[in-house]
């Protein structure tokens, strides 16, 4: 904040605060010593990385620290009072009232059997002795606040039928109900698409200047922290490594955490200045796509047949070519992993999609099995995709076991050599997944993939889930082998800049429809499409000196991609604006 | 909805017509002879087969089917071989109290078992919850006549508090629905307690926390409604579980409902009341399914009927 806001008492004064947790006896810390202020109306952002403490921080906060965790020394002075002396009673008291709390999760944040109405007039009877019908005025108010249209219709509504931006503006709405000196917003846009985000950030920044509310912001994300903060806590393995003005943290880190922190976050145009040419046109391509369109059947009528249809991809076409990195962009529902799906042939498609030359056929087990020679991928979350109880090195090998390829010995020494490709030791493969780090896990699905020397590898938002240290280390892992191995990617993610930085060649997809298809330096350098300008100008910037530069744009809900039985979407032809740059009209 | 129901119904009348085509088949390829037990041991084989002419038995299979089918879509469900009365009727006078039984027992096993569940799930991994998880387990495993006896000897002929058998008043069904009720009460405290548990660690129970809401509110407001959904369908399937344990408890407390009938039906196969008590009982139990399948939605506004 300003000048003459630092020289008042601070709302928030967190001195030597340690929260451990008791494990067989002993208190082991997972946040220690750790010191910051909070002046009213200021945002204070808790940068770090997972298990740096963060969160665990803001529970503390809260009061709500799971049941074998406890703040084990330090203050936490709000307004004077310590909060962690305070009662239970008097804890609950101060929450939803004077301390509010976001959380990450809109999907899951709001009881799914409650109208958004009760759970908002509840938030407020709690605290407020106000009749219901004055709640509801006020939970109405609050709704119009955070600028959802039809507030009073909302009020009935379920959270199911409000999409996840909606729902975290509710979440928000219930958070500043009561007007709180103290708002924790936990990754509170980490789920969400990045133009919703946008949205929601700004519209963070906009309450707290009408309210006045001291914002602490737990993130991972540099790019919100340089958008929103004022000041910047950084936090690695419970401890606090620097503290400071944003622009002074982005401009002259201190300590070398940071410095690489700031160095691994990916940047859009970063790609562009490092660019190697991309791989020429060939007569065959690695997969070619011809009006690719994929259906599910919803609704059921009288005798049961199916009523509508969601058209999850709409008439796509495009060719990925020997040894480059295409990349698949698009907010979440616009269809690009079902592409993935239907590629591998997990879902039935219609048109036709070409691989190594042969068409994609899910009708034998034996074509749906020689698909996957030249296809591989490798998932979002690595945990997921390893049986736990699975030992690593079988896992790996265990692609080779299933074509048949060479004895056990042989299988066992390619995974082998694989391992230590990825970036890990033969003497690993002997143990579990859960033995391993995320970013590890990755490399072994990576390892995975690799094993039957595939010509294309597809990688479903195959970073997103890892720290961004981790990230650039894996995404340099999955440059390295291109270049030695020569395969061919589909990168499928949500993430404008990762993309940026690694693809040759990018698709953009609305509504199951490609609606800009180009080179990285046509799409990014030279978006055409309306829709490409919105999602590259909500990307957030990690540079606080480019705060405010960015136009924002109007929120707007993506339409329904369900339609009645028999009707199909219409579909935008695309068209050639030069050099191979498709936009759609 | 009234698609919705319309579908059910149809599907209803076509699982009730399989039961009774199974069921019939069953009967008719049973090693035990009808004829032979209305004829009585002495009878003459020009007798049993008089009888067996008389009865229609002598038929084709599929005959008889096709006949008793036709009976049932006019209400009729046949004679009673041994009692030579409609068995519509004796299933009739019998049914009110087969199904103020089935009830005493739901209740009863709904109100212990969600009671201890809640209980269980609260005080999890104490001594407490330890300590009622072994009393179901127990519960679960105890067999029906077993607990009803038991039941009878302590509170009726030890303590005098109940009659010790019979039908009537209000203090008849207490020892009968509770018997009924103990077996299902001990799953239903298991079912609740992992379903409330599961339930406790949503995101939505953290928000209703930060809100500063009271304890109470949390658990009863928040948690119990999303915790009940999942027992709700299985209400609808314990009915079939029930019907079995029914027998049981009329024949040990003498309740005169449709459970003793079955068993008395079954000892002298007397096939039309076997026939006419399955039909009741798959009944009840498409009944029942159909009765929680309208019920889920009321409560969980994301199931949508259709």
């Amino acid at each position: 904040m300003s000048v003459a806001d630092q020289g008042k008492a601070p709302l928030l004064s967190v001195r030597g605060l340690t929260v451990s947790v008791r494990d067989r006896g002993v208190l082991r810390p997972l946040v220690a010593d750790l010191d910051f202020d909070l002046h009213p109306g200021e945002t204070l952002a808790i940068a770090g990385e997972s298990g740096s403490g963060k969160s665990i921080t803001s529970l503390a906060l809260m009061g709500l620290l799971p049941n074998n965790v406890t703040v084990s020394a330090g203050q936490m002075l709000l307004d004077g009072t310590d909060l962690g002396a305070l009662s239970e009673a008097r804890l609950r008291e101060m929450r939803g009232s004077r301390i509010a709390m976001i959380f990450q999760e809109p999907m899951t944040s709001l009881n799914p059997v409650q109208t958004i109405g009760t759970q908002l007039t509840e938030a407020i009877r709690a605290h407020e002795p106000v009749s219901r019908r004055k709640a509801r005025q006020a939970a109405t108010e609050a709704l119009r606040q955070v600028r959802i249209p039809e507030p009073e219709r909302r009020m009935g509504q379920y959270p199911h039928e409000l999409s996840g931006g909606m729902r975290q503006r509710v979440m928000i709405a219930m958070a500043l109900a009561l007007r709180p000196a103290l708002l924790i917003a936990d990754e509170p846009t980490t789920a969400l698409d990045v133009t919703v985000q946008q949205e929601v950030l700004d519209l963070l920044r906009d309450l707290q200047r009408e309210t006045g509310t001291a914002v602490i912001l737990i993130t991972h994300d540099m790019g919100v922290v340089a958008e929103t903060a004022d000041r910047v806590v950084v936090m690695q393995a419970g401890r606090m490594v620097e503290s400071g003005p944003t622009a002074r943290i982005f401009d002259a880190p201190r300590a070398s955490y940071t410095r690489e922190l700031l160095a691994a976050v990916p940047r859009l145009g970063a790609g562009r200045l490092r660019a190697m040419p991309a791989p020429p046109e060939t007569p065959q391509p690695v997969a070619r796509l011809t009006d690719v369109s994929v259906r599910f059947d919803i609704g059921a009528n009288l005798i049961g047949r199916p009523t509508h249809q969601v058209h999850a991809v709409n008439g796509v076409s495009f060719d990925i070519r020997p040894g480059e990195t295409f990349g698949l962009v698009g907010e979440s529902g616009c269809g690009k992993s079902t592409i993935a799906k239907a590629l591998t042939g997990l879902v039935p498609h219609g048109g036709r999609i070409e691989v190594q030359g042969a068409v994609i056929d899910r009708s034998s087990r034996a074509a749906r099995k020689a698909g996957c020679r030249d296809m591989q991928m490798v998932f979002q979350d690595p945990m997921a995709a390893l049986d736990p109880r699975m030992k690593v090195g079988d896992a790996v090998a265990e692609p080779l076991l299933i074509h048949g390829i060479g004895d056990h010995a042989a299988r066992q020494a390619r995974a082998a050599e694989l391992f230590e490709r990825v970036g890990l030791t033969r003497d690993q493969m002997s143990r579990y997944p859960h033995e391993f780090s995320g970013g590890q896990r990755q490399r072994i699905c990576v390892a995975r993939a690799l094993a039957l020397k595939p010509r294309l590898i597809i990688c479903d938002e195959s970073v997103s889930a890892l720290d961004v240290s981790v990230q650039a280390r894996v995404l340099t892992l999955l440059e390295e082998l291109k270049a030695e191995l020569g395969m061919s990617y589909l990168f499928i993610s949500h993430d404008m800049a990762v993309v940026e930085n690694v693809v040759d060649r990018v698709a953009v997809m609305y509504l199951g429809q490609i609606v800009e298809m180009g080179s990285r330096d046509q799409v990014f350098g030279d978006p055409r499409h309306p829709y490409t300008k919105r999602i590259l100008n909500a990307v957030p910037v990690p540079d606080p000196a480019q705060r405010g530069m960015r136009v924002p744009s109007p929120p707007r809900e993506i339409p329904s991609p369900i339609h009645p039985m028999g009707t199909r979407p219409a579909s935008v032809p695309l068209r050639d604006m030069g050099e191979g740059h498709l936009v759609a009209q | 909805m009234a698609g919705y129901l319309l579908r059910r119904i149809v599907q209803a009348v076509l699982i009730l017509l399989g039961v009774s085509f199974i069921t019939f088949v069953l009967l008719y390829v049973l090693p035990a002879d009808p004829v032979r037990q209305i004829a009585g041991r002495s009878a003459t084989q020009q007798t049993v087969e008089n009888i067996r002419a008389q009865l229609g038995l002598d038929q084709p299979m599929l005959v008889q089917y096709g006949r008793y089918l036709a009976g049932l879509v006019q209400g009729d469900m046949g004679r009673s071989y041994l009692q030579k009365t409609e068995v519509s009727s004796l299933i009739s006078a019998r049914l009110p109290a087969s199904l103020l039984l089935m009830a005493g027992g739901i209740l009863c096993e709904l109100a212990i078992g969600l009671t201890l569940g809640v209980i269980a799930a609260i005080w999890r991994g104490r001594p407490l919850d330890q300590g009622l998880m072994v009393t179901s387990f127990v519960a679960v495993s105890a067999p029906q006549f077993v607990v009803g006896l038991l039941l009878l000897y302590v509170f009726a002929v030890q303590l005098g508090w109940f009659p010790i058998g019979g039908y009537g008043t209000a203090a008849h069904l207490v020892l009968p629905a509770v018997t009924l009720g103990i077996m299902g009460s001990g799953w239903y405290s298991r079912m609740m307690r992992s379903s409330m548990i599961e339930v406790l660690r949503q995101d939505y129970i953290r928000t209703a926390r930060a809100k500063g809401l009271t304890r109470g509110r949390i658990l009863f407001r928040h948690a119990l409604p999303n915790a009940i959904l999942p027992i709700i369908a299985m209400i609808g399937i314990d009915i079939g579980i029930f019907m079995g344990g029914m027998v049981v408890v009329e024949s040990v407390f003498g309740w005169p409902g449709i459970g003793q009938l079955a068993w008395q039906a079954i000892q002298r196969v007397d096939i039309p009341i076997i026939m006419g008590v399955t039909m009741v009982s798959a009944t009840a139990i498409v009944l029942g399914n159909l009765l929680a399948d309208i019920v889920t939605p009321l409560i969980d506004p994301r199931i949508k009927m259709r």
